[in-house]
């Protein structure tokens, strides 16, 4: 792994930089779109994410909501992560991302810049804000694996 | 005055947990000991079922629960057949709106209310406006978000049949000027409903003097365990209402010809067995509460909030939402930080508050943002864990509120 990644204040900085700027932080007419609204009694986070998943590949995620620090830098950075694989190396790169925020075994090198979120079980109350988008996700491709498999 | 050294003892929640400033007190409130054992006594000494139990037991138990309703009575200054227990606030304010609604509501009828209320108070009428054909229609709130009579008459018509508000808004903390209202509202043959969850448990509440015809509020929010809630309702409104739930306790008589005989109010609306350590818990708590004395908890929570709003005012990073409003609610925001990410902060601090989305228009319109941040103050809070508080909120820095996660 990127020794760079190592240090909390390069990791702070990620955080803040995709909270500022949010990458892919707009939402689509365009209906060939998958679209996720995910909003919750538990939390005030209130997102929608967008995807866009053809043959096997997706092609486009874009999200847009009212959201706390942690929602949006980890919805940002999980559309920048995910853009252009194909859908089962997106699904792993999912299921690793779960299995650190749920403190199970998961692969460093997987993360790039999602490692910023190593330490969010630290503040229970907050893993349903590093996972809101990363859920929505992670319906979408569940979804577009089965329409393969049909 | 309210000696709260002294009260804080009868608290196992503040010795068991001696770093938490607790601030979340229109969510719910921790329990006195003599709550407690009311509940763990009903385990240990009393479990039976009430009513019908051909045993001294189920006679004790039987006893002390028909207790609480008359106990309940005398703190609202209400007749005891005017009392139903419930499941909670919600459950109240559902019960009241479709048994009420369902049946006296006819198309074109208007609901009147405020986008200042909580779901539980607003959502049932959606569905029975849907379902009688009736039309939800709001008051306009003033510039700093209160419930005005002026604004209240212009929006009363002959057509508006309820009247659906708080006695205390759960966002704002103001007092609504509920006995005008009722007033006005008579005269226009209207039937008021009034969620007073975040009154009861704060101020001397007179139903005969307010002349509310429905009134809902939860144990949980006074001390009391939660599961035991109270639907106050005038006899003959309650006479016009339906009991939509039925069961075993609603019934007197009935036999497989479809013959029903209900049995009398408040009985009928309280089919299955009630949360009984629940509601004798709720006893307990009203004791406890009469003990110190209601008008004293007003007074020391306004002292308290007013005290909170001196210090907050003076930090250059807050926003305040409420400052006038004479509860214990304080409704803020840190500059340029999403409510939720300072209320992290304060939570890794220990102290524990709760966030809030708008989504209500007019609410919207007047705080400026959609999300804010609640600390909720009740008797037992102090001056130093506002000083606490205020001392934390001065730190909060969007910088900060990330690095509580490395």
């Amino acid at each position: 792994m990127n020794e760079m990644l190592k240090n909390p204040a390069v990791l702070r900085e990620i955080i803040m930089d995709h909270y500022q700027y949010p990458r892919n932080h707009k939402l689509t007419e365009d209906d060939s779109y998958k679209k996720r609204h995910m909003a919750s009694d538990s939390c005030i986070d209130d997102i929608t994410v967008q995807s866009k998943i053809e043959d096997g590949i997706v092609k486009d995620i874009c999200f847009d909501g009212v959201a706390c620090t942690i929602a949006t830098s980890s919805t940002s950075i999980m559309s920048e992560m995910l853009i252009g694989k194909d859908v089962q190396e997106a699904m792993k790169l999912v299921e690793n991302y779960f299995n650190m925020v749920e403190e199970k075994d998961y692969d460093e090198d997987l993360l790039e810049e999602a490692i910023a979120f190593q330490n969010v079980s630290k503040q229970a109350n907050r893993i349903k804000c590093a996972t809101i988008g990363w859920k929505a996700i992670r319906e979408m491709l569940q979804e577009s694996e089965g329409e393969v498999n049909e | 005055m309210v000696n709260v050294k002294e009260i804080r003892k009868d608290f196992p929640m503040f010795s068991n947990n001696p770093d938490l400033v607790y601030l979340d007190n229109a969510a719910t409130t921790f329990k006195p000991q003599c709550v407690i054992d009311a509940v763990t006594g009903v385990y240990t000494q009393m479990t039976s079922n009430i009513h019908r139990g051909d045993y001294d037991l189920s006679h004790r138990i039987s006893t002390a629960y028909d207790q609480t309703r008359t106990h309940v009575a005398s703190f609202l200054n209400a007749e005891e057949d005017e009392i139903i227990f419930t499941s909670g606030a919600s459950a109240s304010l559902n019960m009241a709106a479709y048994g009420y609604g369902l049946t006296n509501l006819r198309e074109g009828d208007v609901i009147l209310s405020t986008e200042a209320e909580h779901a539980s108070n607003i959502l049932p009428w959606f569905k029975v406006s849907e379902m009688t054909h009736s039309k939800i229609e709001y008051i306009s709130l003033n510039e700093k978000g209160e419930l005005t009579v002026e604004n209240f008459k212009k929006a009363m018509h002959e057509k508006v049949k309820v009247v659906a508000i708080s006695y205390v808004s759960n966002v704002l903390g103001y007092i609504n000027p509920i006995k005008d209202i009722t007033e006005i509202a008579h005269e226009m043959n209207a039937v008021v409903f009034l969620d007073a969850a975040q009154a009861v448990p704060h101020m001397k509440v007179d139903v005969k003097e307010l002349n509310v015809d429905f009134m809902s509020f939860s144990g949980h929010k006074m001390l009391a365990p939660s599961g035991i809630g109270v639907l106050y309702g005038k006899k003959d409104i309650l006479e016009k209402t339906d009991s939509y739930m039925m069961g075993g306790g609603s019934n007197a008589r009935f036999d497989m010809c479809g013959n029903l005989l209900l049995r009398e109010i408040p009985y009928r609306f309280e089919s299955g067995t009630p949360a009984i350590e629940a509601t004798i818990g709720l006893d307990a708590a009203i004791d406890y509460l009469e003990k110190i004395g209601l008008d004293e908890i007003q007074t020391r929570e306004a002292e308290l909030k007013r005290y909170a709003i001196e210090q907050l005012s003076k930090l250059d990073n807050i926003i305040l939402y409420n400052p006038d409003a004479e509860t214990g609610i304080i409704t803020f925001n840190i500059k340029d930080v999403f409510a939720q990410d300072a209320a992290g902060y304060l939570n890794s601090k220990h102290i524990a508050v709760r966030t809030g989305l708008h989504c209500a228009k007019m609410l919207v319109d007047i705080l400026k943002t959609s999300d804010t941040i609640r600390a909720s103050l009740y008797f037992y809070n102090t001056k130093e864990e506002i000083d606490r508080f205020v001392q934390v909120c001065s730190e909060i820095t969007l910088e900060k509120c990330i690095d509580i996660f490395f």
